[in-house]
């Protein structure tokens, strides 16, 4: 695409263009919101940027392109407060507030605004290079553009800022975008007026976004990237105040946006030259962002307050202040940002073509005449193409927006209770926190779909090519405030069940012939009822009974398993669990051994118990050991443990029996006595050799002796390699990544440990593993059993006591007391027509329909995909029944049963109207994430992109009205499918930074691999929230921003968390009295990025953003590693992997580059 | 000198020598005529109260190959200050610290009472003595609690300074680490693994790194100390620390079902014992003391499967090559006995069960390192807590009857050669001029290792005369023989004991007379059992019968005075008058007739027959009866069914037996009460009598006997019945009439059938 945009575009526009290009789409698919929550969107990118705005305002603002959609927000944060701290120079803008209408006139298109400030740039940068005469010529595209879009100033708004654009598009947007949301039919006009507009309308969310880039590309010319692009929308709006202000301005914003984005390259050169004399325009400039408050909100500022009063004052109070001062300083960053810039760009290139684009003016030109004929704004492109070229870049806020569709599904749906009676329903997104009532149907905190509408027949998957799985996770947690599944006892002859295809019985058998007999709903099999089930059936078919057993009026709930259930026809034992303990030189040296036993003697007391009993039935065990192995006899009767050295590690067997499990209350003194030793008896040990697979092999041995399941705690530090079987060599490799050996790297060294897995599920033995690494110590072979047999790893690289013990501890604390199943088996029915053909996750499987866990715990999740092996129909839609028999903690055998019906559909409009994407992404990571395994990296990447293009084109081809070939038309429900695909594909994984180690890869794909959706979500799109505009008052968390460095503000702190890591980023310019409340340090220089924890203390901020911060460690399953980030450090490079919408150090692409690769693709398939 | 016997008994007090022979034939041919071999019984450390060991070191000769030790017997050349070694001749000086030695101022060791002298050396650094409990664990409640308690005493008699280790097994062999403090720590293995000596040592941390050896030798003694302290620690330092690890001792906790023995790791346990203490204390004098309640049952060295409708293998199933484990677990135990052997270890054994331990697969852990082997049948019975308490009795001296790593070096004169040895003893395969090509018991070597040895400890040391017949030997020569005994003393010394005899040598031919008076058939009877059970261990029975007979028939026509084809006409010289009985009673014994006996119970009897003195081994061939009775005072009388009578009490010593018989009316008194009634206080004396003597048997022998209580009728009489000559049969019981004695039902001869068959076949000039 880019390549051949370039080629087109490229003599028009001149430099400039190539970097648009490649945003120009993506831009504008950005641009586009979903027709509904458009207006929404452009509200909240309004308010959105406007917060991040308020920092970059400065001097960034403008480059960043967040003005734009700041500015309406700060709009309404003008009117409020905003004003008043930038006063000096928001005053300024006011002023130039005046200009808006003046602008407006430019405005019309936000094209204008940009062609402003790139003229301005040009004045500016003038002296430069090419690079700010490319931009005028964008410039000028846009005015044209605007031109078209004559709506109104409005429009023109609407442009910059899609958010501006909110208040007025989205009036106009509503009409269209509803329309065109759904289809793209809306779009196209809209389109039109839009276009110049419309990027930012984008008549339907996503289409529009193409229309826009179609038309855009002339306009927008070139987004560049990303980056260029906020740069625009901030200039866009700042265009206004500065067109009338100073052309000065102008330069800085570009400048600046330049170098935040990818700009660099090409302005680069010059524009460091104009930055130096920007910076004092910056500071200028910085009153140009709030004039574009002003502006913003002068237009939309009713409508604007009516959407986002809240947020966008918060957010630009908040910044404001700091900004004024840091603009400054930030020019000079940017500065020297270019040159580095200037260094990366070849990168870029090579990553995407948007890159190349910057880095090559050339480039750029072409793409804008593919685009240019697509979109309407041809017109416009004739007028100016140079200009808008150049200038179009997608804007961010114009793109479909995470941050966006989020907050509306929970403001849609968050309200009510989520019931399941439903065939089909789609439940609201994971993010969105919500009721569930079960009236027939899992919920969806058992199951989710990718689809709940399933294509009939395999043709229609096929062609739609969406994967229809459900992941599934049978023990999860539910809120307090919603019932756990009921246990019901069929008695002696077990659960009722199909003769057949032994299906369980559920709400959805059918009883026939007057309740004697009923039909299996997923074999049609019909199956006499027990006499002791029998119950007459109501005038409606329905049994009497109905509503007294939970089997046939509830989705989920438990039977009680009888003998036939068990092993060995044998009722279970309560399972054990035994921590065995590394007591190895870096081990006791670390202090780690110690707290772990310290930690045990309280933890022990909180083991999971059943239901009420009054104490857990688990039984403990104890282990330690460094090249052999020392077991632990703490029997109730003995005085004093005893210790038992095993050093025949070849041959690994466990030497005592009695006493070596033992009941906690009954052996409490002489387990307590043990864990007080433990520490003393290795402190001079000098011993540094450890073994790995025999300390399992005991474990496994002793839970065989005691004929139980049970769950290993394994403490490791080091690479395994004493002589005993299972040694390792350390066989990391750097040099293999991106070869066809990288595989290799995730594979295990050896297959002596999938046997060793394989063992240990059939005894029902789970491992847990806790690392604790100072060096590689190959998790990919380590981590097999645990992986194989449901357990978790955990891991802490160069652990230290002071900043890790923490989180180590409440890992293990929650990682003990959570709920757990032992020796589980779970199998999937489905009615005829699919079939459970694939699974992701982690457990072990003998066949390939029984999924085997040696242990299941409330976290673990498994995917599981279908496929057709007939028809289905729509009458009896698609039934799944997840049945799961395990032995609970108090050694009680269940089986647990989750029924979920779907419809299904002929109509592949139906299909992409009941998708779920994060569900989607969810699958798609594991099966990625499992296909680095057998295929070069490169090829899953590949494989990955093509699948999603072709279920984007799928739907623009079958389900999308017809529009012009270069609008990116997404599906309402999939309309996030690019950004969260792209952080997938810019994950560690299958893209790892040179700071990764091979450890991290191979730890980061298991632990993926047993993730549930929310997981999964907030672990490729994490969280980023700005604390500053936390309100200390309520208990609510501020509203999150999208992961952009450009939403960044220096006055500000924000909070990043991806599920493993909780980033707390504090800019340079926050003020003094935060970091005092916060850190309890005067200055920002004097905060350590060594803490841990945050302080405690006693003011409303620092409560509320440790309540905040306690309130999202309680989300997650595991403890999150809290980082402090102190902008402009070192450690910033390791926070800014996180915000996946920027372009990835490791070559990852931005999500607007993406954005156009993907449309590019798109495009490729549908031509 | 009065008498050969006055002669003989003086001087096995004296050097704790007795010889067949007591005069030499002197040349090879008249030798081997004589039937006998020459041979002597040797007692290295017997009890010499009047012994006080000399603190020097012993003037060796100066010839390399021979270094025999200076003795009464040399030829001193006061003034030059020489002396002649009398075995090879060599004139060797006197070393400077005898300068003023002469005729009136003689070192002890050319004293003519001194033909025993014992040295304290001063070698190397002395260690401490090393017990090795290794406890089998799978024993019932009762038994593991008495053995417990009796380990516990144990550590009382212990020397303070004695290094003491445990190692417990059952289905897993447990090394106990006896270091630790609060927590008491083991190394465990897996009881069926068979591992080597290299490995064990690693297992256990024991091996040296090789760092420390190139650092130099200093470095490696503290550092072997602290190695090898982990598991073998001094009894004054852990005594309470053991105390209570041996209380807690559980049963083997591993759950045996229904039909199963308890899994026994015995081999492993002894494996890794032996390899213990090969890594730690080589060539130091250390016990492991092995104490079991069952067959190994796993792993090693197992002896039977675990099923118990296996029976353990009995000599039927042996004979018949139907015992499936036994020749690989000898072949274990063996290779065990010999590294301990080979490092200065004891292997003791002390088996406690009602059916058999196999003994017979272990036997050579004792056999060959000199260790005790006990047999009982729990460890719950004074038996067993008598003898294990007796392992640690003292001396007269206060020291302990034990003495480790000794090394018994056979010098003889140029007429004679060494042809072996029987005994708990080990070859050091140290050939020299002195060693005959012709094997008798554990040959081809002039040195032998015992590992461990008490005062009455004796071996059998066979020679032969390689004089030949036309090389006479000068009137008045004497052949000599100097046994050079190096031990390690209970305290710990180095000591050397050197017993220097000569005996005059006779031409057969002419002298035959002197040489028949200087039979010792006591010693002979002895020396030609050990022969025979030494020969039993390897050929089957009846071919060492036949052996035997054809023996006993040679030495009566060599000896006896008859007329040709004439029985009647037989007589032996007083000095051979016994020897027939002997050989009677031998051939009846349980160290050659396994019928009736388990394979373990003869292994157990050959054991003690080849390590006892002449006197207990006497006992063991043939039983002592005493009888007590009305009609006067307590006396010996005949080993035969004719010596029971009603109105006796019957007290037989068959060395592991103690029988107390009460005749038929003595027993009806008995339970009639008359021992109660005052006017019969006689009675109850007489009853007593022999329970007090019983006692006085019992407070002396190792291991305690058997101590058997019976009457006339009862079931446990057949101790006695089975021992005593069957004089009186079911076969001839009315030919000889109810006169005397009480009938003994076998189809075994009796004596006199047995005398009569030897004089025909001794006069018959066929043979």
């Amino acid at each position: 695409m880019s390549v051949n945009q370039q080629a087109h575009t490229g003599p028009p526009y001149g430099q400039p263009q190539p970097g648009y290009q490649g945003y120009q789409q993506p831009a504008y698919g950005g641009p586009s919101l979903p027709g509904v929550p458009q207006s929404q969107y452009g509200a909240y990118n309004g308010p959105m940027p406007g917060y991040q705005q308020p920092v970059p305002p400065q001097g960034y603002f403008p480059s960043l392109g967040f003005p734009s959609k700041g500015s309406p927000v700060s709009l309404n944060s003008d009117t409020s407060s905003l004003a008043p701290n930038f006063i000096g120079s928001l005053r300024a803008p006011p002023t130039s507030g005046a200009p808006p209408p003046a602008s407006g006139a430019s405005h019309p298109s936000g094209h204008l605004a940009y062609s402003q400030f790139e003229h301005g740039d040009v004045q500016n940068g003038i002296p430069a290079s090419a690079a700010p005469m490319q931009r005028p010529p964008a410039s000028q595209p846009f005015l044209p553009g605007s031109a078209p879009t004559p709506v109104s100033q409005i429009s023109t708004f609407q442009q910059y800022g899609p958010p501006p654009a909110s208040v007025q598009q989205l009036r106009n947007h509503m009409a269209g975008m509803t329309i065109g949301s759904t289809a793209a039919s809306a779009p196209p006009p809209a389109g039109l007026g839009y276009v110049s507009g419309s990027f930012s309308a984008t008549g339907s969310g996503l289409h529009t976004p193409y229309s826009a880039s179609q038309g855009a590309p002339p306009a927008t010319v070139s987004e560049g990237l990303p980056l260029t692009q906020p740069p625009f929308p901030g200039h866009t709006v700042s265009t206004q105040r500065l067109p009338t202000q100073v052309p000065g301005f102008t330069p800085p914003p570009p400048s600046t946006g330049v170098g935040p984005s990818s700009y660099p390259p090409t302005t680069a050169a010059p524009r460091p030259p104009a930055m130096p004399g920007p910076p004092l325009p910056g500071q200028t400039v910085a009153g140009p962002p709030s004039s574009q408050p002003n502006h913003v909100s002068s237009p939309p500022p009713s409508t604007m307050a009516g959407l986002h009063p809240g947020p966008p004052m918060s957010g630009l109070h908040g910044p404001p202040p700091p900004t004024h001062p840091p603009q400054p300083g930030y020019p000079m960053q940017q500065n020297g940002s270019f040159g580095q810039m200037r260094g990366p760009q070849p990168n870029y290139g090579g990553a995407y073509p948007g890159a190349p684009n910057y880095g090559s003016p050339p480039g750029p030109p072409p793409p804008p005449k593919r685009l240019d004929p697509d979109s309407i704004p041809s017109p416009q492109l004739n007028e100016l193409p140079p200009q808008q070229k150049p200038r179009h870049r997608i804007d961010p806020d114009a793109i479909p927006s995470p941050i966006q569709v989020i907050e509306d599904d929970r403001n849609n749906r968050g309200s009510e209770p989520f019931v399941t009676g439903v065939r089909g329903q789609v439940p609201p997104l994971v993010t969105t926190n919500f009721l569930v009532k079960d009236q027939g149907n899992a919920s969806p905190r058992y199951i989710r779909c990718t689809s709940y509408n399933i294509p009939c027949t395999s043709d229609m998957a096929k062609q739609s090519q969406v994967p229809l799985a459900a992941v599934i996770k049978p023990l999860a947690t539910l809120p307090p405030e919603e019932t756990l599944p009921y246990l019901v006892d069929h008695g002696e002859s077990g659960p009722v069940r199909c003769n057949r295809c032994k299906a369980y019985m559920c709400p959805f058998m059918q009883f026939i012939e007057g309740g004697r007999r009923f039909q299996c709903c997923f074999c049609s099999c019909v199956t006499e009822v027990p006499p002791h089930y029998f119950q007459h059936l109501d005038h409606t078919g329905k049994r009497v009974d109905f509503y007294d057993r939970p089997e046939l009026s509830l989705g989920s709930y438990e039977f009680l398993a009888t003998v036939d259930y068990c092993k060995n026809n044998k009722f279970p034992s309560p399972p054990a669990f035994i921590f065995m303990i590394d007591v190895s030189y870096n081990a006791v040296k670390s202090g780690l051994v110690r707290l772990i036993c310290e930690e045990l003697k309280s933890l022990l007391d909180y083991l999971p118990r059943e239901g009420n009993m009054e104490e857990s039935a688990i039984r403990v065990g104890f282990v330690t050991y460094n090249k052999v192995l020392h077991f632990y006899n703490v029997k109730s009767s003995l005085a004093q443990p005893q210790m038992m050295v095993v050093s025949d590690v070849a041959d690994m067997f466990v030497p005592l029996l009695d006493g070596f499990l033992v009941n906690v209350n009954e052996s409490r003194t002489v387990i307590a006595s043990l864990l007080d030793q433990i520490p003393e008896m290795f402190a001079d040990t000098r011993e540094t050799e450890t073994v790995f697979a025999p300390v399992i092999q005991a474990g496994l041995e002793a839970l065989k002796a005691a004929e139980c399941a049970g769950k290993l705690f394994i403490f490791h530090t080091s690479l395994p390699i004493a002589e005993a079987p299972g040694k390792l060599k350390n066989r990391d490799d750097r040099k293999l990544i991106n070869t066809d050996k990288e595989k290799t790297l995730f594979q295990p060294q050896t297959s002596f440990y999938n046997n060793l897995a394989k063992d240990c599920v059939a005894q029902g033995c789970c491992v847990d593993l806790f690392l604790f690494p100072n060096q590689y110590l190959d998790v990919a072979t380590l981590g097999v059993v645990p992986y194989q047999t449901g357990g978790s790893i955990y891991k802490y690289a160069y652990f230290q006591l002071e900043t890790d013990q923490y989180r180590f501890l409440n890992d293990l604390r929650r990682d003990v007391q959570k709920e757990v199943g032992f020796d589980a088996v779970m199998r999937v029915r489905t009615s005829t027509g699919i079939r459970a053909t694939d699974f992701f996750g982690a457990f072990y499987m003998s066949n390939t329909t029984d999924v085997e866990m040696a242990g299941l715990d409330c976290d673990k999740t498994i995917t599981v995909e279908f496929k057709h092996d007939d028809k289905l129909s729509e009458d009896s839609g698609a039934l799944l029944q997840c049945a799961l028999l395990y032995t609970s903690c108090a050694g009680q055998r269940r089986l647990r049963i989750h029924n979920l019906s779907l419809n299904c559909c002929t109509q592949l409009a139906d299909l992409y109207r009941n998708c779920e994407t994060d569900t989607l992404i969810n699958y798609l990571a594991k099966y990625a994430y499992r296909g680095v395994l057998s295929s070069p990296v490169k090829t899953v990447r590949d494989s990955l992109i093509n699948q999603c293009a072709q279920i984007l084109a799928c739907y623009r081809k079958n389900c999308a009205s017809p529009s012009s070939a270069g609008q990116l038309i997404l599906p309402e429900c999939m309309k996030l499918l690019p950004v969260y695909l792209n952080c997938v594909l810019k994950s560690d994984v299958l893209q790892p930074g040179p700071e990764v180690t091979t450890d991290d890869r191979a730890y980061i794909r298991q632990l993926v691999t047993s993730m549930d959706v929310a997981e999964t979500n907030v672990f490729f799109y994490p969280r980023l929230l700005p604390l500053t505009k936390a309100d200390v008052d309520s208990d609510s968390l501020p509203a999150a921003i999208r992961n952009s460095e450009e939403r960044l503000s220096k006055g500000d702190i924000y909070l990043l968390e991806n599920g493993l890591n909780v980033f707390v980023w504090v800019g340079v310019s926050v003020q003094q009295s935060l970091i005092q409340n916060l850190f309890g340090v005067s200055s920002f220089s004097q905060i350590s990025n060594a803490l841990s924890t945050l302080p405690v203390l006693e003011n409303p901020f620092s409560k509320k953003v440790r309540s905040i911060v306690d309130m999202l460690q309680g989300q997650r399953s595991r403890y999150m590693k809290l980082i402090i980030v102190k902008q402009e450090d070192k450690l910033e490079m390791l926070f800014k992997h996180f915000l996946v919408e920027d372009k990835s150090l490791s070559g990852g692409a931005s999500y607007v580059d993406f954005l156009c690769h993907m449309h590019k693709e798109i495009r490729q398939l549908l031509s | 000198m009065a008498t050969y016997l006055e002669f003989i008994q003086q001087n096995e007090e004296r050097d704790g020598v007795r010889f067949s022979w007591n005069v030499w034939p002197s040349s090879r041919l008249e030798a081997t005529r004589m039937v006998v071999p020459l041979a002597c019984l040797l007692t290295p450390l017997k009890e010499r109260l009047d012994l006080p060991p000399v603190q020097y070191e012993p003037v060796l000769c100066s010839r390399p190959t021979c270094k025999a030790v200076l003795n009464p017997l040399c030829q001193v050349d006061y003034r030059a200050k020489l002396w002649a070694c009398n075995f090879c001749f060599q004139r060797n000086q006197f070393p400077p610290a005898y300068a003023g030695i002469s005729e009136v101022n003689q070192p002890a060791e050319l004293m003519p009472q001194f033909s025993t002298i014992e040295y304290i050396v001063q070698r190397g650094p002395q260690t401490p003595l090393i017990f090795l409990y290794v406890v089998d664990i799978c024993l019932e409640e009762e038994d593991l609690q008495a053995l417990k308690e009796s380990l516990q005493m144990s550590l009382s008699l212990l020397p303070p300074d004695a290094l003491v280790g445990l190692i417990t097994f059952g289905r897993m062999v447990q090394v106990h680490e006896l270091s630790c403090e609060g927590i008491s720590k083991s190394y465990v293995f897996r009881g069926t693994k068979d591992l080597t000596a290299k490995q064990i040592q690693d297992m256990l941390g024991l091996s040296r790194p090789a760092v420390p050896m190139q650092q130099g030798r200093p470095l490696q003694t503290p550092e072997q100390h602290i190695i090898s302290s982990r598991f073998l620690q001094p009894v004054h330092k852990i005594d309470m620390n053991l105390t209570d690890l041996l209380g807690e001792l559980q049963r083997d906790p591993w759950p045996v079902t229904q039909g199963k023995r308890p899994l026994r790791s015995t081999g492993v346990a002894l494996s890794i014992a032996v390899g213990l203490l090969e890594g730690t204390f080589p060539n130091t004098g250390a016990r492991i003391m092995l104490f079991t309640g069952g067959p190994p049952t796993q792993g090693p060295g197992m002896v039977v499967g675990d099923e118990l409708k296996t029976p353990i293998r009995s000599w039927h199933d042996i004979e018949k090559d139907n015992a499936r484990f036994m020749k690989k677990a000898t072949k274990h135990y063996e290779t065990l006995a010999n590294r301990s052997a080979a490092n200065g270890h004891c292997i003791d054994i002390y088996a406690c069960a009602l059916d058999q331990t196999g003994l017979l697969e272990m036997k050579c852990c004792a056999n060959l390192t000199g260790g005790h082997m006990v047999m009982g049948d729990s460890f719950n019975t004074s038996l067993f807590k008598q003898t294990f308490q007796r392992v640690f009795s003292k001396g007269y001296n206060g020291e302990f009857r034990m003495a480790f790593g000794a090394n018994l070096d056979v010098k003889t004169s140029r007429e004679l050669k060494i042809a072996g040895a029987i005994g708990p003893c080990t070859s050091l395969n140290a050939k020299g001029p002195c060693v005959s090509e012709n094997e008798l018991g554990i040959g081809g070597t002039s040195q032998w290792k015992i590992c461990s040895l008490d005062p009455s400890t004796t071996l059998a040391i066979y020679f032969e005369v390689v004089n030949q017949h036309n090389a006479p030997i000068p009137q008045g020569g004497r052949g000599a023989v100097q046994f050079v005994t190096q031990y390690q003393h209970s305290s710990t010394q180095r000591r050397i004991r050197v017993t220097t005899i000569a005996r005059n040598w006779a031409d057969a031919q002419t002298q035959l007379q002197h040489i028949e008076a200087a039979f010792d058939q006591e010693a002979a009877a002895v020396l030609m059992a050990r022969l025979g059970v030494y020969r039993a261990e390897s050929e089957e029975g009846p071919d060492v019968l036949r052996w035997l007979d054809r023996q006993l028939i040679r030495l009566c026509q060599k000896f006896g005075q008859y007329n040709k084809d004439d029985p009647n006409s037989f007589r032996l010289s007083e000095s051979f008058s016994l020897y027939p009985q002997f050989i009677f009673h031998l051939r009846r014994s349980p160290f050659l007739q396994v019928f009736n006996n388990s394979p373990d119970e003869s292994s157990y009897y050959r054991h003690h027959f080849a390590r006892q003195d002449l006197t207990q081994s006497l006992i063991m061939i043939q039983p002592i009866l005493y009888a007590y009775s009305f009609h006067g005072p307590p006396e010996p009388v005949l080993l035969d069914s004719s010596s029971i009578l009603p109105d006796r009490i019957l007290l037989m010593d068959t060395f592991f037996q103690i029988v107390i018989y009460l005749g038929e009316t003595i027993a009806q008194w008995q339970k009639a009460g008359y021992q109660d009634m005052p006017e019969y206080e006689n009675f109850k004396h007489l009853l007593q009598a022999p329970l007090d003597d019983a006692q006085e048997i019992l407070q002396t022998r190792f291991p305690m006997p058997r101590y058997i209580h019976t009457e006339h009728g009862g079931s446990q009489a057949r101790f006695l019945l089975s021992k005593v000559n069957p004089s009186q049969t079911h076969n001839n019981l009315y030919a000889w009439g109810q006169e005397s004695g009480a009938p003994v039902l076998t189809d075994d001869v009796s004596l006199q059938v047995f005398m009569d068959h030897l004089k025909k076949l001794a006069v018959s000039s066929a043979s």
